[in-house]
């Protein structure tokens, strides 16, 4: 989206005024993502609160299943589905607090008084959300791999899973900072970003368990389908554009 | 706009067209090989489908209209359109059940990637009304409604792709639903069916525009004639309310 920001000699019907020399000059993207980046990861390295969280919601998810599936072990497409459904379940909880601090604290209004443009915001909410989740598998694929996986895979099946999550993480974020902004207006934004986000993150789920299911079998191949890559590509690239066409609509006030 | 015109025409026109397709799938397409009489729920059951989902598509549009314009004539028609295809969409799911149940013994099989794909934009359109009910701000209301009709419209597209890969190398398709695989005698009352579901959705659309103007427009009347009090103040709702109440 262009804004009236970006093309400083005309003049927008929607905009309230033509930007004079009186305005503060004009914040570049970059340096508005990389100062709301700084801010995002900053206050998460100084008082840990969503990547904790997280990480000991994803192991007590993979309790949960040892005892719900009655199993020690797993592997193939059952070892795939309980991993992704811990990842995305402990993703939820890091989409329902992405925006929270700054709506209450008004460092959304801040944002928007400042003269940058509102892409700024998701580009660093999401790469924000992108470093937690991947904290996040640091811990959880380790546990994962010692509570629960079965027979240990090779080590070149890990690379191929990285590939996998990269991808997936990606479309994980872009979709999950648009629900957490949309949730975040909402009255009742617990119930409103699980209800929201998994059935958007299905396509993700499928690509994902699909691609990982022949890394974490016993014998097989122990190698990644193209299509599920192509699939998650695919997903990232459409919620990406939708992130980038619609998010202006979502943080105007 | 008047959406009150017109509007006995067109359900006349809608309640030809649908008694003269069941007519004709009921006494002029032949029966089904495999599946005898239960097959002929296939003339609701696809063509209801496509036009819920084309109406899912359509409020998007308006979702679109109406983040750039502002116009809040918009964001009731996207709403509309997205309610009424919920409800169709329960019939849809309500009637692919039936089928397979009748043609391959189960009430639910995730081997059909239409059906199950069908599911996915359902539930994720169910959480349309609970999100519109928990926005206060009429305004915000109607915004991020948009941003959600225009999210989940390009979605739909999406989802079908990859649900079909899913199973694409394990399941062959068995019916092609709308084109090439019907014998000529099908297509007919096919092909007219969609057209009987496609002017009822746009009836009942119409009816529920008409309806939703009339009372806004009442509500104006009444407050201009018995004072601002006489009227009381609309609850909380999940429905767009017109600037000219």
């Amino acid at each position: 989206m262009t804004t009236r920001a970006e093309l400083p000699d005309t003049e927008s019907p929607a905009g309230p005024s033509r930007p004079s020399s009186d305005d503060p000059p004009f914040v570049p993207l970059r340096v508005a993502v990389g100062a709301l980046l700084r801010k995002e990861l900053g206050l998460e390295l100084r008082a840990p609160q969503a990547v904790p969280a997280m990480s000991l919601f994803s192991i007590t998810t993979l309790v949960v299943f040892h005892f719900a599936l009655q199993r020690g072990q797993v592997d193939g497409d059952l070892a795939s589905g309980v991993l992704w459904v811990t990842l995305l379940f402990a993703a939820m909880l890091g989409i329902s607090r992405l925006f929270v601090a700054d709506h209450e604290e008004g460092g959304l209004d801040g944002f928007l008084l400042a003269p940058t443009d509102r892409t700024a915001m998701l580009v660093a909410k999401a790469v924000g959300l992108f470093a937690f989740l991947a904290a996040v598998e640091v811990v959880a694929i380790p546990a994962f791999a010692l509570m629960l996986l079965g027979p240990s895979p090779p080590i070149a099946a890990y690379g191929q899973l990285a590939a996998l999550l990269v991808l997936a993480d990606a479309g994980i974020a872009l979709v999950g900072t648009m629900v957490g902004a949309m949730a975040v207006q909402t009255r009742t934004r617990d119930l409103i970003v699980p209800l929201m986000a998994l059935p958007l993150l299905i396509p993700v789920v499928i690509g994902a368990a699909k691609g990982t299911a022949p890394l974490l079998a016993t014998a097989g191949p122990h190698s990644v389908e193209v299509r599920w890559l192509f699939v998650l590509g695919l997903y990232d690239l459409v919620f990406g554009l939708l992130a980038f066409a619609l998010f202006d609509y979502l943080i105007e006030d | 706009m008047l959406y009150g015109t017109r509007l006995r025409a067109l359900s006349i026109a809608t309640l030809v067209t649908m008694t003269a397709a069941l007519a004709l799938a009921f006494f002029y397409a032949p029966m089904d090989a495999d599946q005898g009489f239960m097959q002929k729920i296939f003339y609701i059951h696809v063509p209801l489908g496509i036009v819920a989902l084309c109406g899912f598509v359509w409020g998007g549009i308006n979702g679109i209209q109406h983040l750039r314009t502002r116009d809040p004539k918009y964001d009731l028609r996207s709403y509309v359109a997205i309610h009424l295809s919920l409800v169709l969409g329960a019939g849809v799911l309500i009637t692919g059940s039936i089928w397979a149940r009748a043609s391959w013994g189960h009430w639910w099989v995730w081997d059909e990637p239409t059906l199950v794909s069908f599911l996915i934009v359902f539930l994720l359109y169910a959480t349309y009304q609970p999100m519109r009910f928990s926005i206060e701000d009429r305004e915000k209301q109607a915004r991020y409604a948009s941003v959600f009709a225009v999210t989940a419209g390009a979605f739909v597209p999406l989802n079908f792709i990859a649900v079909r890969l899913a199973q694409a190398y394990t399941h062959p398709r068995v019916f092609a639903t709308a084109d090439g695989g019907l014998p000529a005698k099908m297509q007919l009352p096919f092909y007219l069916s969609l057209l009987g579901m496609a002017l009822l959705y746009v009836t009942l659309w119409r009816y529920e525009m008409a309806s939703k103007n009339t009372s806004w427009q009442l509500r104006a009347l009444r407050r201009k004639l018995a004072g601002d009090d006489a009227v009381p103040p609309v609850g909380r709702t999940a429905a767009p309310t017109l600037p000219s109440s």
